[in-house]
């Protein structure tokens, strides 16, 4: 026993000798911004995340505290108020059922600006400090629903299905705005280039789920779906794509290393420049907007690189072109002429844009022709059913 | 068997001690926790090649470093706490109430409901008392199924109970459907956030004072309705031995179904003080593993309630300073999680250690032999 505790000692030492060269402080602005992530690195939506705040503090020169795995509960506002207390003069959290914790953080240091990400509330909520952001990222999917169009016209042309098999396969976390929104968008892209597309979509209850996502997918393709796309955070569904030899459009950013022979494009919200404009914002005593929707232009909507062994020929130059309809204005994608509901072609819809508990719907959204996504508010809200898609399953909550 | 054979397994003798004296139990226990911090250390710096004596400074301040922080541990340390005494006189009967998860959140949820439904129809001070009450009896309800069953028809309470904390779950998860803003979100978002109503009042400036003294209290009641109460000497009876029990004229059945509703109550409170007192709002994490991690809290303090102030706050201050870890280092949270797996598998060891003795024969005396 004696022998062992002076073995230890002596590692004690060694280690407190050894100790002394580290040194974490980091040159710099002496401004700090806070993050607030729901999971960690793990999660490709937090990833997301934190990739674009380390790149967004790096341009800026700014240090980043960053504190993971923090929940959905009064965690969030102690969390919050923790960052403050350390002199952060930006605040910012990434997951929708923050913005409460993070309101009440906002009301309790009117000096620190607290922006947070995915919510709806800060467009009526009339605090100076406090501030939501979205992108516009349906105009991503349908980019990537156009290549997915493309491919599908090439199955038909090369007579592997017929026009009226090119049924799309979609794997989405839950029956809500966002996802409705997101795999609308990416049919009406397919659509455009391929007038005969169908789509089924299984929900998994899930934003993140290895196993439900795959098995999703492997459900979907085994009901015949030629062209696989999903709207959930896992390489659940890429991989059944990979095993099945389905060709695959994925989300948040590119699966191409591990699915070289399916994977096609994806899409993504760069979150860099949203947080490089509100942290300088921040930082210089700027407004910042209280509701602020990233769009192509600014950035925020990306697609990756575009994998040309799989996707169509003409499918790079296609994107191109749909892009500039997109930036000019000539291309909407929820153009009420390309969808029904019903059977019916739409004239007027109100939404349910200024949350309530009663979900009492309060503005107009159709006009001049398309459905205003994401301009009366940056976090989606379409949330019509058209024809063509068909829910296998619904999923809440 | 041979002689060699023989002499080979005498090697080690394990046998177990008379009582230790306090001090030294306690020497054991000290010595077990600088060891674990010696081996984290060496896993520290094999795997980062950080300061450990900057991340253990790091763990302190992260947890008591700001009065926030400190009022932060406090109500954390009364959450788990609050769970843990619900546990525990189900425990010392020997009824392995694994279910204090699914408990707390059929209180949380009582108080939800009634904050929602009657938010804007009572009176201020009739929602507190209707919440009380609903958080109360709902987890006293969702304690005593199982209860039940075991007494007449002794089914295995430890799947009984297990079971009915999915079964808690997704009740929750179709509420906060049911309610959510906006719809389909999945999310209730803050309760009454303009009214507050059916929030318990906040005393002092952080808000969890009441709270605080609330479990206070209810440590007291429980050490000594374990202790000193004709009800904490049948439950412990029962756990002992349900013959001797019914021997002595014990009812056995009203023990454990009475037992049951005592820690399904406090299971309530538990989720009353979380959702009303404290987040005023629901999600099915709002009880957040507690209802587990108060089992370890429970025994590592050996159903001693007063110990059990000492073992949740050791086990919130490791959370604490686990998350402050990530935090500054940029070490993934499962780094911590293993570096507080190291002490606590320790502390749990030393129990070995302090009922057992442990002796090695020398080669010396095997040779003799």
């Amino acid at each position: 026993m004696k022998k062992l505790l002076a073995l230890a000692l002596a590692a004690l030492l060694l280690f407190s000798l050894a100790a002394c060269g580290g040194n974490t402080d980091k040159g710099g602005s002496d401004f700090k911004a806070g993050f607030i992530f729901l999971h960690d690195e793990n999660s490709t939506y937090d990833l997301n995340f934190i990739n674009a705040a380390k790149q967004a503090c790096k341009n800026l020169g700014v240090t980043p505290i960053i504190k993971t795995n923090i929940d959905e509960s009064n965690d969030c506002y102690e969390a919050a108020a923790d960052l403050a207390d350390q002199g952060c003069g930006f605040v910012f959290a990434d997951s929708f059922g923050h913005e409460d914790f993070m309101i009440k953080a906002a009301e309790q240091f009117p000096e620190v600006q607290f922006a947070h990400a995915t919510g709806t509330q800060a467009h009526t909520k009339g605090l100076a400090n406090f501030h939501n952001a979205f992108a516009s990222i349906y105009e991503g999917r349908y980019l990537a629903g156009v290549a997915a169009g493309m491919k599908l016209n090439e199955m038909i042309e090369s007579g592997k299905i017929t026009p009226e098999e090119a049924k799309i396969g979609y794997v989405g976390a839950f029956t809500y705005a966002e996802v409705i929104s997101g795999y609308t968008s990416f049919y009406l892209g397919a659509k455009s280039q391929c007038p005969s597309a169908t789509m089924e979509v299984q929900f998994t209850g899930s934003w993140y789920d290895e196993t439900a996502e795959k098995e999703a997918a492997t459900l979907l393709i085994n009901d015949k779906c030629v062209l696989i796309s999903q709207h959930a955070d896992s390489m659940g569904a890429p991989t059944a794509c990979e095993n099945a030899g389905v060709p695959d459009v994925s989300y948040n950013g590119s699966t191409k290393e591990a699915c070289p022979n399916t994977f096609i494009v994806s899409s993504r919200i760069d979150w860099t420049p949203y947080l490089e404009y509100a942290i300088k914002a921040a930082m210089n005593g700027e407004e910042i907007d209280a509701d602020w929707t990233g769009t192509l232009e600014t950035g925020s909507v990306a697609l990756t690189e575009i994998n040309t062994a799989v996707a169509a020929p003409g499918t790079v130059e296609k994107i191109e072109e749909v892009k500039a309809g997109l930036a000019d204005g000539s291309i909407k994608v929820f153009d009420t002429a390309a969808f029904t509901v019903g059977g019916e072609t739409l004239t007027s819809y109100l939404a349910d844009v200024d949350s309530d508990a009663a979900y009492t719907p309060d503005t107009e959204v159709i006009a001049d022709g398309y459905f205003h996504e994401s301009e009366h508010r940056s976090a989606p809200y379409f949330d019509l059913r058209i024809d063509g898609i068909t829910l296998l399953n619904e999923k809440f909550g | 068997m041979n002689k060699e054979k023989a002499n080979r397994e005498q090697l080690v003798h394990i046998s177990k001690r008379a009582a230790l004296p306090g001090w030294k139990s306690w020497l054991i226990r000290v010595l077990s926790v600088v060891a674990s911090l010696i081996l984290c250390a060496v896993i520290i710096v094999l795997f980062t090649g950080d300061n450990p004596f900057q991340i253990y400074a790091t763990m302190i301040k992260g947890a008591v470093g700001t009065p926030r922080r400190i009022w932060g541990l406090l109500q954390n340390v009364a959450m788990l706490l609050c769970v843990s005494l619900a546990v525990t006189p189900a425990f010392k009967m020997r009824f392995w109430n694994i279910g204090a998860e699914g408990q707390v959140l059929m209180g949380g949820l009582a108080t939800a409901s009634c904050m929602i439904l009657f938010g804007d129809k009572l009176p201020p001070a009739v929602l507190l008392a209707v919440v009380v009450v609903a958080s109360i009896v709902a987890g006293a309800v969702w304690a005593v199924i199982p209860a039940v069953f075991k007494a007449i028809w002794n089914t295995n309470e430890t799947l009984f109970t297990l079971m009915m904390n999915y079964i808690a779950m997704q009740i929750v998860a179709y509420f906060v459907y049911i309610w959510s803003v906006p719809k389909g979100s999945g999310k209730i978002g803050v309760i009454n956030a303009t009214t507050q109503a059916g929030w318990l009042p906040a005393l002092g400036k952080h808000g969890y004072l009441l709270n605080i003294l609330i479990v206070a209290a209810l440590t007291v009641f429980m050490y000594i309705y374990l202790r000193f109460s004709k009800h904490g000497y049948e439950l412990t009876v029962v756990g002992e031995s349900e013959n001797t029990a019914r021997y002595i004229g014990i009812n056995v059945k009203k023990v454990i179904i009475r037992t049951m509703l005592l820690s399904g109550a406090l299971c309530g409170v538990a989720g009353l003080l979380l959702v009303s007192g404290t987040d005023h709002t629901i999600t099915r994490d709002t009880a957040a593993g507690r209802g587990f991690t108060a089992i370890m809290v429970s025994w590592l303090a050996k159903f001693n309630p007063l110990y059990m102030v000492l073992t949740s706050l050791l086990i919130v201050f490791m959370q604490k300073g686990a998350t402050e870890i990530s935090t500054v280092f940029g070490l993934n949270d499962s780094f911590s999680d293993i570096i507080t797996g190291i002490i606590i598998f320790f502390i749990i060891g030393s129990e070995f250690f302090i009922n057992y003795t442990v002796k090695f024969r020398s080669r010396k005396e095997v040779a003799a032999q």
